[in-house]
């Protein structure tokens, strides 16, 4: 039961919402870098929201499942091909034994996240079954998925209900404004009003240098008022520290537990998703929120995600048609005669 | 009086700042709140980070929102606690300084308008208070840096520093547990690992105890690091008053 890994593929890691409780060590939290992707992932599954899940980056593995499962593909369009057919995203996929499912390299977004209705049988470490690449904890052996590697799973489960209507709609990244709304704060204060206004006002560009830990900005100097230096504390996720070259740099899921340079403002949670999905040179900008309105966003968020599972738990028209249930039901006979299924 | 401020980080986190400069007493501060808070058992806080004069705390939005963390918090914070000095450990962590272990030495030697002789002496003559561990596992934040040798970190952090490494960052020095990207100017390496995820305690030190660098030179290095590859190696520790 599970997957033999052919490809590695960039980086490919299991994920889940992180390794909490164990910073005031210096362990970072860890866990998936798009959480939004990463629960549709598990909620077309109607896995545990937090049940551990593939993250693939920008050049995704080769896979062959050595037992029946049902998985669902979500975040970045990595042209997901199942034995060399396109292997549709957003919905619940029966996989058989034997199978093979190819990712190519991402032509939306940047990362894409495959849950399993089988569970990946790894263990809890801390808590958590997240890779840490920098301390070599969790996940599969601490570290990335490579050729050879073999994923099992912990339990038999081939059978949702509803399957047909489990269907969401992909997000479309190309049309994405760029804006990221961010919370002012907690060092604002370090750096001069002209500085906070290039900092809202002006477009900064992602760089290649992007990974677990953090998205370097290039673009308009922030000038601090006399240095960005402050007496290390903690860091929250999307955190955006201004070293004192200027250039913003924020802070995502492997992150540093504590750090030493003045943070102007921190991205709002709903947010980060969309700005982990982006490519080397695409442009972002400031918005500047209250952490009322972050925290009313998140809510709104959680109720949305909510609907979608009711929408996955509702009869599709295919079902409730006669004409298209006998339709199906010819189409699968006629498969099965030609030995494509059963 | 109040003496701290709650200041936001986001839509899940608070950032309670005790003061600005790093000293005994304020740490103390930090790490009675740490207690205080845990004693309370706020449901929805998920995480805290403790730090040199401040507290991170992570919370759930869902469970708590920043109004009601912040009442609470006000509330807890105006109880009066203070923490005690116990007995002193200091551990003795073996440097082998300047030259390819610690390119930034000269760059500290000349900002400070010393030589880089003078700085490995003031460097190792003293007792490092550990005030948190944090940046990466086991990463210990100490004080007590003499301030002749307080030097700016790099305006651009490197994006590699080898672990063991051995720097100065502002008004901290310490030493890099793992290889990791950093700001700090690099004086010199130990061979002793602070960090073992295969030792039965991955991390050697805790928060509250000292740490003493001694200066060796590059044939020591050599033979602690083959002794700390073959698990025979014995960090020494004093333990005296504090």
């Amino acid at each position: 039961m599970g997957f033999r890994v052919i490809k590695g593929g960039m980086l490919t890691t299991i994920q889940d919402f992180g390794r909490s409780g164990y910073q005031s060590q210096g362990f970072s939290v860890g866990g998936a870098m798009d959480v939004r992707s990463f629960k549709l992932a598990n909620l077309l599954l109607d896995n545990p929201e937090n049940e551990a899940a593939l993250e693939i980056t920008l050049i995704g593995p080769v896979l062959e499942f050595t037992a029946d499962t049902i998985i669902a593909i979500t975040g970045g369009d990595f042209s997901p091909k199942l034995n060399d057919e396109p292997c549709p995203m957003y919905t619940a996929v029966y996989v058989k034994k034997g199978d093979v499912l190819a990712f190519g390299s991402a032509r939306t977004g940047t990362r894409c996240y495959v849950a399993f209705s089988g569970y990946l049988a790894v263990p809890v470490v801390m808590g958590s079954r997240c890779t840490s690449l920098k301390s070599g904890i969790g996940g599969f052996k601490g570290r990335r998925l490579e050729a050879g590697d073999y994923v099992g799973e912990r339990i038999k489960r081939r059978y949702l209900p509803f399957f047909l209507s489990r269907k969401l709609k992909a997000p479309d990244y190309d049309s994405d404004d760029g804006v990221l709304r961010v919370v002012m704060g907690p060092q604002d204060g370090a750096f001069s009003r002209q500085g906070i206004e290039t900092f809202l006002n002006s477009e900064y560009t992602v760089t290649g240098d992007f990974d677990r830990m953090g998205c370097r900005l290039d673009g308009p100097i922030i000038a601090p008022k006399k240095t960005s230096d402050i007496i290390s504390d903690g860091i929250a996720l999307g955190a955006i520290q201004v070293p004192s070259a200027g250039k913003p740099i924020i802070l995502l899921s492997d992150r540093q537990t504590t750090g030493g340079y003045a943070k102007i403002a921190t991205v709002i949670s709903v947010d980060i998703p969309r700005l982990v999905q982006k490519k080397t040179d695409q442009k972002i900008r400031f918005k500047a929120v209250t952490v009322q309105e972050a925290q009313a966003l998140f809510l709104q968020e959680i109720s949305e995600l909510e609907h979608m599972r009711k929408e996955i738990h509702t009869p599709c028209r295919e079902v409730l048609d006669c004409r298209l249930v006998a339709r199906r039901l010819e189409r699968l006979y006629a498969d099965a005669e030609s030995e494509q299924y059963f | 009086m109040k003496d701290y401020k709650i200041l936001i980080e986001g839509d899940s986190s608070v950032l309670i700042v005790f003061g600005d400069t790093i000293s005994p007493e304020i740490n103390r501060r930090v790490t009675a709140a740490v207690q205080l808070i845990k004693e309370q058992r706020i449901e929805g806080i998920v995480d805290m980070i403790p730090a040199f004069a401040s507290l991170l705390i992570n919370y759930n939005p869902m469970v708590i929102s920043y109004d009601s963390i912040r009442r609470r918090l006000e509330r807890i914070l105006k109880m009066d606690v203070r923490g005690e000095e116990g007995r002193k450990r200091v551990f003795e962590i073996p440097v082998c300084y300047g030259g390819r272990f610690g390119p930034d030495l000269d760059n500290i030697a000349a900002h400070a308008g010393l030589t880089p002789e003078e700085v490995v002496d003031i460097h190792s003559s003293r007792d490092y208070l550990i005030y948190m561990l944090g940046f990466l596992p086991g990463f210990c934040y100490l004080g007590g840096l003499d301030e002749r040798i307080h030097t700016p970190r790099l305006s651009s952090p490197r994006l590699r520093i080898p672990s063991g490494s051995v720097g100065i960052g502002g008004s901290q020095t310490g030493i890099y547990p793992m290889d990791s990207p950093g700001g700090w100017q690099l004086m010199g390496m130990t061979p002793v690992r602070t960090y073992d995820p295969n030792r039965a305690e991955p991390i050697l030190v805790h928060a509250g105890e000292y740490i003493r660098f001694v200066r060796i030179g590059e044939e020591e290095f050599e033979d602690i690091r083959a002794r700390v590859e073959a698990g025979t190696y014995q960090v020494t520790v004093r333990e005296g008053e504090a």
